[in-house]
């Protein structure tokens, strides 16, 4: 039949267009991804110039790296619960009680997240070191830092905020009837909890716990810094075993592992991220809170409330404050090169170096993240080649930056040592973000304004010009922010990278921070400081540029 | 006996008045319709009985015993939400079998009892279900068929038939009624639909402007409304101001009338006094025989088909009267003339009330095309 051959005729035409737009894309994807992950493998298994997969096993099973295996899972799940134990309630707080300030409350709240880890670590050994306002109260011989516990606050301070808002904004359109239609079938509130509200939150809270789970996994900076020599991750093990060790062999086989668990956990994720979103009908908001009334209500709110504060606000008014301890000096000598060193990178350099990347990566993440948005929205089933975008995500920065060293250090692909290969990376991790920005918008346009349009006369090219930009802008420019950000305070991979006449900000901190003396403290603060008010200005940008109603994760 | 009793319900929420001093009693075995049109305060009474809701002043007694401080557990009230509020984590079985876990059943008696809900509501074989499959209509039997399970002393079902759509509406609506007779239960039904009420209730309370504004069978109110509002809220529309002029006479803006005094009103007021004058519409028929009383001329001036019914609008003078014909009845064209008569026993009298204020929009409700605003 005619009639049959002209659908095969444009089923084929769009087989095509899709792999058109998802060609650059893959090829990036293929060449800066699995190209260096391709590299960390062999590497792992190769000994003497030969392949030997014993090698694998042999190289992992040392106590010490069994130590490093037992201590990752350890502290991520002990962090996971923490706060899911903290989040929980506040979560609650925010989906069933309106009170004057809220949304600003709410906007808070997500700082901590946005922050670069290097400058989280150095808030909190701000907050947690001596002559803080703790150990003020707490006697002489405070100092939490390089301990356990400095990196498990440090974590649920970071992701308190994901628990937070994936919960509360999925509880706040739970319908409140179905608790109240258990009550008048006479169940008491306690039975209504257990029976109806956690069943029906369980799906969102194991979501938001698996995430959380996944970011404490692959923790590197907050380790790194804040737990000083004694504790290790396997972020942290690689990026020593290569830096400190030149055991790029012992490196690789922790990569495997790090990329084989962060792996499974990533699609565990996105599976269990798909499901949440439909199966239930869900109610606007104003319907579902109310005001404080009970004594026991408001000092529940208040008690979350000043949680949050102690929690994630303290940190970072801390930072700043002792940032300006010394008055303006340590921000007048960022612009200075008082040693006069010939291997002295003045700190305005990392400045301009971190800008220069950012601008570059954030060109670059928006053409490949339009161009697979662009793809994947003409698909109605694509998890797959969605959960591949999304890879990278789940992907640690130090693995992506030893691959990087690995397979970039020689042909067809030397690029070793230059900003571009800084450039790739960044962009690679901000991929994710800016496809998860433009895909929800590219799938709100309903497929009739682009048959209109094209109906009228317009070729494709124009069709997009004329109704999807103007559709999409706003997200653009979330995903350009994202981008932007992500660049400015990546600091896994490129510590990996980095030559050290090539510094970024967040490198720039770390080595402040890592030598002794207090002009070096001061400085690694008042750079912290600056870069903390970029990710707060780009994310105020995020939030309100938001198309209301979309997800952060 | 009086199962349960409101006495002076006064509820505001941020200065606006919801419910200001409404009373209702309901005997056992009693089904009761709180009828009104959305805002009028019916919704809150349920959920104030039902516990969900506080209040500002006023008392609710279940079987002579103050409930105000029980919590809602225990009052042994059951709620059935407009949109069913079934839990979509449970299977149908579950949902039924809901509350009689909540008292502890020995499970053999759950199974029993879930088996014969099902059975009574027309779902045999539906409890390995997954509710989030069910249709409309099925899901609103299974929140019955869960509602009435563990027996409750009072039943409250908020717009039960209210997020059907209208064909579907009209057969549940039947259903509803022979269910609810059957197991005998006591309840209130809250609607926004006279259809609806009047095919539940034995009793209708009509709530307007967070009052109840009448009370009464269902019959004695569509029969004998209370204030010129009822009427219009009916769809009663035949209002005109009026005087009373003689012993059995009333003068309309197009002439003069006869009324029945039996009916007319409760006290029949005095020649000489204004007020507002109700011609119900089945009360004018055309003329066939040669009565000479409550005769008048009138041009038809629009028909309006409405399936079972039609609708004529007839033009005496400058004003309109609505009447209403049934199928079998002459269908005259329009701008035709007819002679009709309009019954004294079809008047009805309010005092004082101002035909003006009545004219404002009033929601007037169509039988069965009620909007399904929420309420």
């Amino acid at each position: 039949m005619v009639d049959q051959k002209g659908q095969q005729g444009l089923a084929w035409r769009r087989t095509l267009v899709f792999a058109g737009l998802l060609a650059l894309p893959l090829l990036y994807l293929l060449v800066f991804y699995f190209y260096p992950l391709e590299a960390i493998l062999r590497a792992s298994l190769t000994g003497a110039g030969r392949l030997e997969p014993a090698l694998l096993l042999e190289r992992l099973l040392s106590p010490g790296n069994l130590r490093v295996i037992r201590f990752t899972f350890g502290q991520a799940l002990l962090s996971t619960l923490l706060t899911l134990l903290l989040g929980l309630p506040g979560a609650y707080v925010f989906a069933r009680y309106s009170f004057p300030g809220k949304r600003i409350i709410q906007a808070l709240t997500t700082v901590p997240f946005v922050l670069p880890t290097v400058v989280v670590a150095a808030a909190f050994s701000a907050v947690l070191g001596p002559q803080s306002l703790l150990s003020r109260w707490l006697g002489r011989g405070f100092d939490l830092r390089y301990t356990f516990a400095a990196i498990i606050i440090a974590h649920v301070f970071y992701n308190y905020t994901v628990i937070l808002r994936m919960v509360r904004g999925f509880w706040a359109n739970l319908d409140p009837y179905l608790e109240q239609a258990a009550r008048t079938l006479g169940a008491s509130p306690w039975r209504v909890f257990f029976e109806v509200t956690l069943p029906l939150l369980m799906p969102v809270i194991a979501t938001a716990g698996l995430l959380v789970f996944i970011f404490c996994f692959t923790s590197f900076g907050v380790v790194l810094i804040l737990g000083g020599p004694r504790f290790a991750t396997l972020e942290v093990e690689i990026y020593r075993q290569t830096i400190n060790f030149a055991n790029l062999p012992l490196a690789a086989a922790l990569s495997v592992v790090q990329i084989l668990f962060t792996l499974g956990l990533t699609l565990a994720y996105t599976r269990l991220q798909q499901r949440i979103s439909h199966s239930l009908d869900l109610k606007p908001e104003w319907v579902t809170q109310r005001r404080p009334q009970t004594p026991f209500e408001i000092v529940l709110v208040a008690a979350n409330l000043l949680l949050m504060g102690v929690l994630l606000l303290y940190p970072l008014i801390a930072l700043i404050l002792r940032s300006f301890r010394s008055g303006l000096s340590p921000y007048i000598t960022l612009f200075q090169n008082p040693r006069h060193g010939i291997f002295y990178v003045p700190p305005l350099t990392a400045v301009g170096n971190s800008l220069r990347i950012a601008l570059m990566v954030t060109g670059l993440a928006l053409i490949l993240g339009l161009l697979a948005a662009a793809a994947l929205s003409r698909r109605r089933s694509g998890w797959l080649a969605d959960a591949l975008f999304m890879l990278p995500l789940g992907t640690s920065a130090v693995t992506l930056g030893l691959g990087y060293l690995l397979a970039m250090g020689r042909p067809p692909l030397a690029l070793r040592g230059t900003l571009g290969l800084i450039v790739a990376a960044h962009a690679l991790v901000a991929l994710p973000f800016v496809v998860r920005s433009l895909l929800p918008a590219l799938q709100s346009i309903r497929p009739s304004l682009r048959e209109a349009a094209a109906l009228l006369g317009a070729p494709p090219t124009r069709v997009f010009v004329e109704v999807d930009l103007p559709i999409i802008w706003r997200a653009l420019a979330v995903a350009a922010v994202f981008a932007f950000t992500v660049s400015m305070g990546e600091f896994g991979a490129t510590s990996m990278i980095a030559r050290a006449d090539l510094p970024t900000m967040p490198i720039a901190i770390y080595r402040f921070l890592s030598r002794p003396g207090a002009q070096n403290y001061g400085q690694a603060l008042a750079m912290s400081s600056i870069l903390m008010l970029v990710s707060v200005v780009a994310f105020t940008a995020i939030e309100w540029l938001r198309p209301p109603g979309t997800q952060t994760f | 006996m009086v199962l349960l009793r409101a006495e002076g319900i006064h509820k505001a929420y941020e200065g606006q008045p919801l419910l200001t001093g409404v009373s209702l009693e309901v005997e056992r075995g009693e089904i009761v319709s709180l009828l009104g049109p959305s805002g009028s305060g019916k919704t809150t009474l349920l959920r104030i009985i039902a516990g969900l809701e506080s209040f500002d002043s006023g008392r609710v007694t279940l079987e002579g015993q103050d409930i105000t401080k029980v919590p809602v557990h225990h009052r042994g009230v059951v709620l059935m939400f407009q949109e069913y509020a079934l839990f979509p984590h449970r299977s149908v079985g579950q949902n039924v079998a809901f509350g009689l876990r909540m008292r502890r059943l020995p499970r053999g008696q759950i199974e029993a009892r879930v088996r014969e809900m099902l059975a009574l509501v027309g779902l045999q074989g539906f409890g390995n279900r997954n509710v989030i499959e069910l249709s409309g209509g099925e899901r609103q039997r299974v929140a019955l068929a869960r509602s009435l399970a563990p027996e409750p002393r009072l039943l409250l079902l908020d717009e039960p038939l209210g997020s059907l759509d209208r064909t579907l509406r009209e057969r549940l609506l039947e259903d509803l009624s022979a269910v609810l007779r059957r197991v005998n239960v006591t309840a209130i039904v809250v609607t926004h639909d006279q259809a609806e009420a009047f095919a539940l209730a034995d009793r209708v309370a009509l709530l307007h402007e967070t009052q109840v504004i009448q009370e009464g069978t269902p019959e004695d109110i569509y029969r004998y409304p209370a204030t010129p509002w009822v009427a219009r809220f009916l769809g009663l529309s035949n209002l005109f101001t009026a005087d009373v002029v003689g012993e059995r006479e009333v003068t309309a803006p197009f002439g003069s009338l006869t009324f029945d005094p039996g009916d007319f009103a409760r006290l029949v007021p005095e020649p000489g006094t204004g007020g507002t004058l109700l011609i119900l519409p089945w009360g004018i028929r055309f003329a066939e025989d040669h009565h000479s009383e409550n005769m008048f001329t009138a041009t038809v001036s629009r028909r309006i088909f409405q399936g079972r019914t039609t609708k004529l609008e007839l033009a005496i003078g400058e004003e309109r009267l609505g009447m209403t014909l049934s199928m079998e009845d002459r269908m005259p064209r329009e701008g035709e003339r007819v002679r009709v008569r309009i019954a004294p026993s079809a008047l009805r009298w309010f005092e004082q009330d101002e035909v003006e204020r009545v004219k404002e929009p009033v929601s007037p409700p169509d039988l069965g095309t009620a909007s399904r605003t929420p309420s």
